[in-house]
């Protein structure tokens, strides 16, 4: 069922951690086989601690597997994913640099000429939207601007993967519906060299849905794997806000919920053992 | 906000004053004044020393160069080791229980070695001072690589730092804020370093000119050398603010809120 040329192909993984008393083992995620094609934006859903962050961690590289591969347009993946973008859910802008240092950041760390650096950076800013903040730092831009220079910063890089783990979950209704919309922009418009592969983690099925062209449901955890796989054809390009008012969008919601509502109330139930 | 400001400078003023007359009342009995000294005698010493004989600038240059060695020797070499052992759990836990003996040590009764070592000149007090700086800084870079942020390390990483653009890029700068933490501490212990290394022995600075008083039992000197050095403590910890506020420009000062 692996595709080899999709951009990103997890085939039967596994990842189990020692837990916190070295007593026992905990298995996060059992048996995962999963295929990012080039150009989709996938989503993963799935109630608390189901192990969603645990498949992006695997998939940057960021963590080996206990068992299964990995493969990155069809090569094996032994250190971090040189093709993938992270935008984590946590802040990561460094306090101690700009707005624009902070976009500049990955370009420096790959040895490309000042000039260009900054042409680059200035060229994002403006993109988010912050063409005039560059200079401030972190502490003194908002949460949604923050989480626009995250996004600018993984982004200068030209990925052709990018990994999302609940990027916009801290967010404000209508601060995320902006930030929703500019990632579908940025993902089509943005295309010299080929299409950008988007796995997109979220709890929000609503936001799932909206954006995605394939949503996948995770079981509860421990050992959880996904359990549900749903193609999502709604009409491009979208916006967020529109197309929830789409007939088919709530028919897919109701057929997703269906499937991920057994699941919450698992994890709910094991919550409050 | 302004009207408070001057009400609590000038409160604080009274008080310094008022402290300054019970004092002389006090001391116009020569019985108390042998111990407490006079104010009026000591602000004397003070400008003697400072505008008429002109003497003392010399010893207190000499605290001051001491001061300021010890400081950027002890404060460089702990921001390296911290950083060294910080970054590598081997030799952070070969070195443990040696840096926790040194810690421990009571290390001003190290002066009477450094001053066999390094003789009575300045190099014993700047040794003495540093081992007292060192740690302060050390413990703090040590602390802050450990306390490095994983999803900034996390982040760095898939933005495809190697190894030395990690510690340049996140290692460093964010132990840098943790030196910056102790600066204020470290500056003032170079100083007691200093003075306390003078005190114990020596041929000049103003640890030496507060020693030669006390053997004369001129407590009136001796209260004058400790308001020279408590001013010019205050001095140097207001230069460290200085430096600290033009180089941490990026830390949200604290109570401010600058969001948009």
């Amino acid at each position: 069922m692996n595709n080899p040329a999709a951009a990103l192909s997890l085939s039967n993984i596994s990842c189990s951690f020692p837990s916190s008393d070295n007593q026992s083992i905990y298995t996060a995620i059992e048996n995962v086989d999963l295929d990012l094609e080039t150009g989709e934006f996938v989503s993963i859903v799935g109630p608390t601690g189901c192990g969603k962050s645990t498949i992006l961690n695997v998939a940057a590289g960021l963590i080996s597997p206990s068992k299964g591969s990995v493969k990155v347009f069809g090569e094996g993946l032994n250190s971090i994913n040189q093709h993938a973008g992270y935008m984590f859910q946590s802040n990561t802008l460094m306090p101690w640099r700009s707005a624009k240092e902070n976009i500049m950041l990955g370009l420096e760390y790959h040895g490309l000429a000042k000039q260009e650096i900054n042409d680059i950076a200035e060229d994002w800013l403006r993109k988010v939207g912050l063409g005039n903040f560059g200079n401030r730092y972190p502490h003194q831009l908002s949460g949604g601007m923050q989480k626009r220079v995250a996004l600018a910063q993984t982004l200068a890089l030209n990925p052709k993967i990018i990994l999302m783990d609940e990027p916009f979950s801290a967010l404000d209704i209508q601060t995320r519906q902006l930030m929703e919309n500019e990632l579908l922009q940025l993902c089509q418009s943005n295309i010299p060299d080929g299409k950008k592969s988007v796995l997109f983690i979220t709890h929000d099925l609503d936001e799932a849905i909206a954006m995605s062209d394939r949503v996948i449901v995770m079981s509860a955890g421990p050992a959880s794997h996904p359990i549900g796989n749903f193609k999502i054809d709604l009409p491009k390009p979208r916006d967020v806000a529109e197309i929830k008012s789409h007939a088919k969008f709530h028919e897919y919601y109701s057929m997703i919920w269906n499937v991920l509502r057994s699941e919450v109330m698992k994890s709910y139930s094991q919550q409050m053992k | 906000m302004i009207t408070s400001q001057k009400k609590i400078i000038t409160w604080q003023i009274l008080i310094l004053l008022a402290i300054l007359i019970i004092w002389q009342i006090f001391s116009r009995s020569t019985n108390v004044a042998f111990f407490i000294g006079e104010p009026l005698v000591v602000f004397n010493r003070l400008i003697h020393w400072l505008f008429i004989e002109q003497d003392v600038y010399l010893h207190l240059g000499i605290t001051l160069l001491e001061t300021c060695l010890a400081f950027s020797i002890g404060t460089i070499a702990g921001t390296m080791c911290g950083l060294l052992l910080g970054l590598s759990p081997n030799l952070s836990a070969i070195f443990d229980p040696y840096i926790k003996a040194l810690n421990s040590m009571p290390r001003v009764i190290l002066a009477p070695i450094f001053a066999v070592w390094f003789g009575l000149g300045i190099w014993s007090k700047v040794a003495l001072a540093i081992t007292l700086v060192f740690f302060v800084v050390f413990f703090n870079v040590f602390q802050g690589i450990k306390e490095v942020s994983p999803n900034i390390l996390a982040n760095a990483k898939m933005l495809g730092a190697n190894r030395k653009q990690l510690i340049r890029s996140v290692y460093l700068p964010s132990a840098t804020s943790w030196v910056f933490s102790s600066l204020h501490t470290s500056i003032g212990l170079a100083f007691v370093g200093a003075v306390v290394g003078e005190y114990l022995g020596s041929a000049s600075g103003v640890g030496y000119l507060i020693l030669q008083a006390e053997g004369s039992f001129d407590i009136n000197t001796v209260i004058a050398g400790i308001i020279l050095l408590t001013v010019c403590a205050l001095i140097l910890d207001t230069l460290v603010g200085l430096i600290e506020q033009k180089l941490m420009v990026w830390r949200p000062a604290s109570g401010s809120n600058e969001k948009l």
